[in-house]
């Protein structure tokens, strides 16, 4: 296999594609199978089958077209055609109408132009479109052609180079420049070097990386590729949450077929490039998608963070250099390394490039899975994209970064998704969970429903993450029902602050910030908790004393 | 990773020289400054986990716990703000109220490093609702006992077992506030087949977690033990 072979394959399956007139993309992937993605699938078969048209339309089975909300979705090319809801029974109308007879049928479309209007896909370019378990869909696309041109016609220290021009930052949350990171384990001394990829994606509400493997695995074996290049790496690890099935077999799927066509393994497209991949699977606990605790998981310990200094980057698994990387960050590397920095840097804002995915849920029109430049608004991602809040409810807040996000109110909708204006304001890039509140959510539930989240997903190592959470949420036990006191404000805000500060990992620090930015924008409504002994969503006192 | 490099850092104002790939904690403790710890002790594995040792260094938003984090040439260093004064209070109080510390009615009363590290920050309350744990004890073992109720998970009695004596009778199970420490795979101390009942643990544990049935305390408190092997095998 050499470059000239990949774009014989890409020829090939072009042509074996355009023997078909139509194309009709089923997806399967975790949001629409419960729905009965796989039925339809079945159905689309038999229907193309019973209506003769097998050889003008091909059924494939995809990854997610982003429209989780109205699963299955059933994407039919040309023209991009959408249909919501898609039933094995409407499956016959469907085929006969727009395959057979050119109409598409227009009553079971997705009519919601606006959702994706506002939406760039980079690292989900592929989702919907390519058969995830057909490695010849990836190469297809141009996949692989990143690795051929890396290997042929660039330097190691080259591919470091246009990624670290490109700007692009880690999207695991933390947002460390990713070239800067690549640069500092090709650097390091020690050999032999590894590569981790994080898709140990815990939190609750949030499904973006478990899309990109489902719909794209090929595309994080890439970049992983060509990371392991750029800082000569030969051995890299996946590290996957159990609970993502679909995505374990679509990863278990890519990497066979990657190495049966020699693109992994030794002498990776006819050079002296040896590389080879390994999955790991989480046993689900949350804090092992943390960069430190994620090394010790895969070497398989007791998934615990560790302090830093020494960095992974130095000393990482089995004290060799690491490279950490978030999958949604490795994605991003071919597009990079094809196309330049200076084209990636056209997306998003100059000081923080490109897109970021993110999965939006809660109380919205329309919940999925969007990619949207950096720079773009919350008001636009919740009520251009997201349709605004259902049933004439009225908007409360937005929680932007998982669990340990911040609870932005209505005032605070014109800031800008990127690492600093959402540091800034108190909420993180996290993971990329946007979660919608609407006027029947009680600030002070939501807090305490988050800070219970992290208590029971902390390791239990550090004293303030450990035992200062576990107090927090007393107060909060307190406050809810009824027992609140005034100075109970104050303890929170310090023991706050304190975990923020003095926590050993991300977990701990970030835990507290549902509470701070409640405190700071919604505190009228503790002090109605506590003073008034009411909650005007109706949410505490009520729970509570069902409870009891 | 030892070299004989020197390097000169500050630490609360004082300047200091140390070789190079020593930690903050050691560079200060051998300039007669010393930082409040609990988990660290000399002669195992530095833990960072009881955020007692957390300084500020100038230049960095974050702390960092002293024990883990090797002293940087040109580092200025300060071991006790107000700030830091504050925190470490909180860590107390959070440790004092996780579980049963009632020093009045503990082996460890005036043994225990908890107690005295309270008395020495001045302490003087808990702000906290008090958690009242009723974990069995276990006293299967012929003389060792352990009370997970005074447990503050500082993980030196694990490390001791490992490093030391080289065993590992002792880890951890569960996570979050129902972390515990546990022997084997999670049976009772006496039906533990690898324990040699070194009692290394019951000298180093800084609280009355583990202790010796019908000892004196005074007796069994040897928290230097580690540190005293160590330095031993380390002997060419």
């Amino acid at each position: 296999m050499n470059l000239s072979d990949i774009q014989k394959i890409a020829e090939e399956e072009n042509e074996f594609q355009r023997a078909y007139k139509y194309r009709i993309n089923v997806c399967c992937s975790s949001g629409c199978v419960p729905f009965g993605a796989f039925k339809v699938l079945k159905a689309f078969d038999d229907a193309v089958k019973e209506f003769g048209v097998e050889k003008i339309c091909k059924v494939a089975r995809t990854g997610c077209v982003g429209t989780c909300s109205v699963g299955p979705a059933v994407l039919v090319d040309p023209g991009e055609h959408l249909y919501q809801c898609v039933t094995p029974e409407n499956v016959r109308e469907i085929v006969q109408s727009h395959i057979v007879s050119g109409v598409p049928v227009k009553k079971y479309l997705y009519n919601n132009g606006g959702y994706f209007r506002k939406q760039q896909r980079l690292v989900l370019r592929n989702a919907g479109k390519i058969d995830p378990t057909r490695i010849q869909d990836y190469i297809s696309v141009g996949g692989y052609f990143a690795l051929a041109k890396c290997l042929s016609t660039m330097t190691p220290q080259g591919v470091i180079q246009e990624i670290t021009s490109s700007g692009l930052r880690g999207r695991g949350g933390a947002g460390f420049p990713v070239g800067q990171k690549w640069g500092l384990v090709a650097r390091a001394h020690n050999t032999p070097k590894y590569i981790v990829a994080n898709l140990d994606e815990g939190d609750p509400g949030v499904f973006a990386n478990r899309t990109l493997a489902e719909a794209d695995p090929h595309a994080i074996i890439e970049g992983m590729l060509i990371a392991g290049y750029a800082i000569d790496a030969q051995k890299g690890y996946i590290y996957i949450r159990s609970e993502y099935p679909l995505a374990i077999e679509a990863l278990q799927k890519a990497i066979v077929q990657a190495k049966s066509m020699n693109l992994l393994g030794d002498n990776i497209l006819g050079t002296q490039y040896k590389f080879d991949l390994e999955l790991r699977f989480g046993a689900g606990a949350f804090v092992a998608g943390e960069e430190t605790a994620i090394l010790v998981s895969v070497e398989g310990r007791r998934a615990q963070p560790r302090p830093r200094p020494p960095y992974p980057a130095n000393q990482g698994l089995w004290n060799k250099p690491t490279l950490i990387q978030n999958v949604e960050s490795l994605a991003n590397a071919p597009l990079i390394v094809l196309n330049g920095g200076t084209w990636f840097k056209s997306f998003g804002l100059p000081n923080c490039t490109g897109t970021k995915c993110f999965s939006l849920t809660g109380e919205i029109n329309n919940p999925g899975l969007i990619e949207v430049p950096m720079g773009i608004t919350l008001r636009e991602i919740v009520y251009d994209i997201g349709g605004g809040i259902p049933n004439g409810r009225k908007f409360k807040a937005v929680l932007v970064g998982g669990p340990s996000g911040g609870c932005l109110p209505e005032s605070l909708l014109e800031a800008q998704i990127d690492y600093d204006s959402l540091k800034n304001v108190g909420a993180i890039m996290g993971s990329g969970g946007i979660v919608v509140l609407n006027e029947d959510s009680c600030m002070v539930d939501t807090a305490r429903y988050f800070t219970d989240f992290c208590i029971e997903e902390s390791c239990g190592k550090c004293t303030p993450c450990r035992a200062g959470l576990a107090r927090v949420k007393e107060i909060f036990d307190k406050i809810t029902t009824g027992k609140g006191e005034l100075n109970d404000i104050g303890v929170l805000e310090n023991a706050s602050e304190y975990i923020n500060n003095a926590s050993l990992c991300g977990l701990g620090q970030t835990a507290p910030n549902p509470i701070l930015t409640t405190l700071r924008y919604f505190r009228e409504e503790y002090l109605e908790h506590i003073v008034d002994k009411q909650c005007k969503a109706g949410v505490c006192f009520k729970n509570e004393s069902a409870e009891e | 990773m030892t070299t004989n490099s020197t390097i000169t850092l500050k630490i609360d104002g004082v300047q200091i020289s140390v070789p190079e790939g020593t930690t903050i904690l050691k560079a200060a403790k051998n300039n007669g400054i010393l930082i409040p710890t609990l988990c660290d002790l000399e002669g195992l594995t530095p833990y960072g986990g009881c955020r007692l040792c957390l300084v500020e260094v100038t230049g960095s938003p974050k702390l960092f716990p002293a024990c883990t984090t090797p002293a940087n040439s040109g580092m200025e260093v300060t071991t006790n703000s107000e700030r830091l004064k504050n925190y470490r209070k909180m860590a107390i109080q959070m440790l004092m109220s996780e579980r049963v510390h009632i020093c009045a009615v503990c082996v460890a009363n005036d043994h225990c490093e908890l107690q005295a590290l309270a008395n020495q920050l001045g302490v003087d309350h808990v702000a906290f609702e008090r958690n009242f744990t009723r974990e069995p004890i276990d006293s299967s073992h012929g003389f060792l006992v352990i009370d997970r109720n005074r447990c503050i998970l500082c993980t030196r009695c694990i490390r001791v077992c490992d490093k030391i004596e080289g065993v590992h009778t002792l880890d951890l199970k569960k996570r979050s506030k129902n972390t515990e420490v546990i022997m084997d795979l999670d049976e009772f101390w006496g039906d533990s087949c690898s324990c040699t009942g070194c009692r290394k643990c019951a000298k180093v544990c800084p609280v009355g977690a583990i202790y010796i049935e019908g000892e004196a305390i005074t007796q069994t408190k040897n928290r230097d033990v580690a540190e005293f092997i160590t330095a031993r095998r380390n002997r060419k």
